[in-house]
C-alpha cells in the first residue's frame, strides 16, 4: 500500500524527503511564491534559504484565485503573475537551482494549473527537474486518485492534508499519504495568526496512532516562538506568510531580511 | 448521477478543512429530503410567503410583433424578492438552520441572491453575512442597501476583480474560517458537490410548473425552452424537468459583453476550456497556464468564469445549447419587453429575451417557446438609464 519505490530503486538519494526528517532537529519548512518579485530573487532565496538551513522549500505557483491563502500570499500570487511568471518558468528555475542545491523541493499550486497543463505533463516535468513533493490544496482525499497515479509514476510525493475538522477521515488520509502530512493548524486561510489552536496537538496524536508517517505543521506560524512551540509537537515547521510579508515589503532588497528571520526560526529550533 | 459528477465534470475540489462540511451537507440534505416535516415547510413557505406557482403569461403582444412561435414568459420575476433566487434560498436556509447551523454565509454578484438570502435569514432567524465585489456594489447600490436593511452584514470584496468570481472565492475563504456554526449558501447550480445537485433540486420547481401550465394551457410540451446562464441555476432549473423530452430544446444564453472576439466577455460554453475551479469540474474562462480569465458582462449576475457542472455535461452530450449574446442586444431587449409586454425584465434575464427576438421569427406560428423572466429589471433601471447617458438621481 505504501509507495516503496524510494527504497527500491534508490538511485535518487534515497529520496531528498526522507532526510527532510531525520535530522538532528525538527526540520524547518520555508514556503516562498516563485516569481515574488522576480524569478531571479526566488533563485537567490531558495539558496539562501537552504544554506541557513532550510530542510524542504516549498514554492507556490502563483494562480490567479487561491482560494486557500489568506491575503498576504494572495498579493504575492498577483506581483508573481503581473511579473509574467508561467509553470514553465518555474520548472526552468528549479532545473537551475538542481544545478547546485540538493535541498529538498516541494511545489505547491491549485488543481487547474495542473489540469490545464495535464496531470501527467505536469508529474513529469516535476519528477524530471527535481521536484519531490507536490500540494494541491483543493484536491482533497476524495478527488486525490485522478491525481495520484501520475505523480508515483514519476516518483513525486503527492502530499496529504489534515485540518482540524479531518476527525474521522484521519485513518483514511494517512493510509494512502505519501511522503508526509501536511497538517493545517487551524481552521481557515494561510496568514499570520497570533494564537494558534490546541487542537493541533490532539490531531498529530491521533494521526500518529494511525500511522507513523512525518507531518509538517502549516497555516499561520509567523514567529520563533511559534515554530517552536509546533515543533514540540510535529516534526516539521512549514512557514509561509511571515516570510512574504518580508518579501512584499524589501522586494529585490528581501534576501537578506528574509535570511534573518529563518535564522532566527531555526535557532529556534535548535534550542 | 454518482458522486456528484455529471460526465467528467463536478466533484469536489475543496480543501480539507471544507470537505467534512460538504460531506456532512450532503448527508442532511439526503436526510431532509426522506422528512416530511422540512419537505412541508418548504412547499409551505414557497406557497405562502414566496408566492409559487409563479405565473405562466403568454406574450400575446411579442408573439404578434415577432410572428413566430407562440412566446411564454415563466414568471420567476414575480417571486418575493423579485427573482427566482428566492427557490433556492428558502430550501438552503431551511436546510441550514435543519442542520443547527446559526449563521449563513453568501457570496451574490447583481445582489439578487444576497438579497434572497439576507430575506430568508430574517425570516428564519440566522445570522447571515453576505461578500460582494466592491465593483458590484458600485453597481448596484440598491440591492446593498436592501440587504442590510434585512440584517445583513455586506462584505466588500476588492481582490482580483471585485465581481462575482472573487465574492465566491472570499466566501469560501470565510467559510474555512468558520465552518463549524456556519452554512455556505451557495447561490446557483455550481461549486463542489452537493451543491450543484441540492440548487438544482430546490429550482426544478420553476420547470415542474411550466410542465403543468403549459399541459393545462395548451395540453403539449413547449417546443423550446430559454434561460440565460452565468452559474446556470435559473436555466437548470426550467430544463430539468425537461431533459428526458429529447423532442424540446434547452437553449441557454450567456453573457458575451461586448462580443466573442473582444477581451470582453463571459461566455464560458463559447470560449471556455475545461478546467477545475471553484471546487468543481467545469468549463472556464482561462488562459493557456490556468490561470483564471477577468471576465466582462453588462450584467453583474452573468459576469462569471464558469458554469455549472450539469451545464457541461449536458454541452457535451448535446442535450441543450449555449448561445452568446452581447450587451447591447441584451438592452434592447431590456426596452423591447419592458415597450411590448409592460414588463421590465432583470438585465440577466433579458439576454435570454434578445435571443427569443432572434429565433422566434425562425419558428412557425404552431410552435412554443417558454422564456424563464428569472428576475425583475427594477434592480437595473438606474444601470440602464446610465447605459443610455441619461442623468437621474435615485
Amino acid at each position: 500500500m505504501l509507495p516503496q519505490w524510494h527504497v527500491i530503486r534508490g538511485k535518487r538519494s534515497v529520496n531528498r524527503i526522507e532526510r527532510v526528517f531525520t535530522g538532528r532537529r525538527k526540520a524547518f519548512i520555508p514556503f516562498i511564491t516563485a516569481g515574488d518579485p522576480s524569478l531571479d530573487v526566488t533563485e537567490k532565496l531558495v539558496l539562501t534559504l537552504a544554506a541557513a538551513g532550510a530542510d524542504l522549500i516549498e514554492l507556490g505557483i502563483p494562480f490567479s484565485d487561491p482560494v486557500a491563502e489568506g491575503p498576504v500570499i494572495q498579493a504575492a500570487d498577483e506581483r508573481s503573475l503581473a511579473a509574467g511568471t508561467n509553470l514553465d518558468s518555474v520548472f526552468n528555475l528549479v532545473e537551475r537551482i538542481r544545478g547546485d542545491c540538493q535541498t529538498a523541493l516541494a511545489l505547491m499550486t491549485y488543481a487547474n494549473p495542473v489540469f490545464r497543463y495535464g496531470i501527467d505533463r505536469f508529474a513529469k516535468r516535476c519528477g524530471d527537474c527535481g521536484i519531490d513533493a507536490v500540494i494541491i490544496p483543493d484536491v482533497p482525499f476524495e478527488e486525490s486518485e485522478e491525481f495520484r497515479p501520475a505523480f508515483s509514476q514519476n516518483k513525486v510525493h503527492l502530499i496529504s492534508m489534515i485540518a482540524p475538522t479531518s476527525a474521522g477521515r484521519i485513518r483514511k488520509i494517512a493510509e494512502k499519504a505519501s511522503g508526509f502530512i501536511y497538517c493545517v493548524s487551524s481552521l481557515g486561510v494561510t496568514g499570520v495568526r497570533s494564537q494558534l489552536d490546541d487542537q493541533i496537538s490532539d490531531l498529530i496524536v491521533q494521526l500518529k496512532k494511525v500511522r507513523d508517517i512525518p507531518c509538517a505543521v502549516g497555516f499561520g506560524i509567523s514567529t520563533p516562538r511559534q515554530v517552536s512551540q509546533m515543533a514540540a509537537i510535529a516534526d516539521g515547521v512549514i512557514v509561509g506568510s511571515a516570510l512574504v510579508k518580508i518579501i512584499a515589503e524589501y522586494g529585490d532588497q528581501c534576501v537578506e531580511p528574509v535570511r534573518q528571520l529563518a535564522d532566527d526560526m531555526i535557532q529556534a529550533l535548535d534550542a | 448521477m454518482n458522486n456528484g459528477r455529471f460526465g467528467i465534470h463536478g466533484g469536489q475540489y475543496v480543501p480539507e478543512t471544507l470537505m467534512p462540511a460538504i460531506l456532512e451537507l450532503e448527508s442532511s440534505y439526503n436526510k431532509a429530503c426522506r422528512d416530511d416535516s422540512f419537505t412541508q415547510a418548504l412547499d409551505r413557505l414557497l406557497a405562502d410567503y414566496a408566492g409559487r406557482p409563479s405565473r405562466l403569461t403568454f406574450a400575446a403582444n411579442m408573439t404578434a410583433d415577432l410572428g413566430g412561435a407562440q412566446i411564454y414568459l415563466k414568471r420567476e420575476d414575480l417571486n418575493h424578492t423579485g427573482s427566482h433566487k428566492i427557490n433556492n434560498v428558502l430550501g438552503q436556509v431551511l436546510l441550514a438552520r435543519y442542520m443547527g447551523k446559526t449563521r449563513v454565509i453568501a457570496e451574490t454578484g447583481a445582489g439578487q441572491h444576497g438579497v434572497a438570502t439576507a430575506t430568508a435569514a430574517a425570516l428564519l432567524g440566522l445570522k447571515c453575512e453576505i461578500y460582494m465585489g466592491v465593483e458590484d456594489m458600485n453597481r448596484q447600490a440598491l440591492n446593498v442597501y436592501r440587504m442590510k436593511l434585512l440584517g445583513a452584514e455586506v462584505h466588500p470584496v476588492e481582490s482580483g476583480t471585485a465581481t462575482l468570481k472573487d465574492a465566491v472565492n472570499e466566501t469560501m475563504r470565510e467559510w474555512t474560517r468558520q465552518v463549524q456554526d456556519t452554512h455556505y449558501v451557495l447561490g446557483s447550480v455550481m461549486g463542489p458537490h452537493p451543491f450543484p445537485t441540492i440548487v438544482r433540486d430546490f429550482q426544478s420547481v420553476i420547470g415542474k410548473e411550466v410542465k403543468a401550465q403549459l399541459q393545462e394551457k395548451t395540453g403539449r410540451l413547449p417546443d423550446v425552452l430559454l434561460a440565460c446562464v452565468g452559474g446556470g441555476s435559473n436555466a437548470i432549473g426550467l430544463f430539468h424537468a425537461f431533459t428526458e423530452d429529447s423532442q424540446v430544446r434547452l437553449i441557454g444564453c450567456e453573457a458575451a459583453g461586448r462580443g466573442i472576439e473582444t477581451a470582453d466577455s463571459a461566455a464560458t460554453m463559447t470560449l471556455g476550456n475545461p478546467g477545475i475551479f471553484h471546487g468543481m469540474k467545469s468549463y472556464f474562462c482561462q488562459d493557456d497556464q490556468g490561470q483564471i480569465a477577468p471576465v466582462y458582462s453588462i450584467s453583474a449576475g452573468l459576469d462569471y468564469p464558469g458554469v455549472g457542472p450539469e451545464h457541461a455535461y449536458l454541452k457535451d452530450i448535446g442535450r441543450a445549447e449555449y448561445v452568446p449574446v452581447k450587451d447591447d442586444e441584451a438592452v434592447r431587449a431590456f426596452e423591447y419587453l419592458s415597450r411590448t409586454e409592460g414588463i421590465i425584465p432583470a438585465i440577466e434575464s433579458a439576454h435570454a429575451v434578445a435571443y427569443a427576438c432572434q429565433l422566434a421569427p425562425r419558428m412557425k406560428p404552431d410552435q412554443i417557446m417558454v422564456i424563464n423572466l428569472s428576475g425583475r429589471g427594477d434592480k437595473d433601471v438606474a444601470a440602464m438609464a446610465r447605459y443610455k447617458g441619461e442623468k437621474i438621481s435615485e
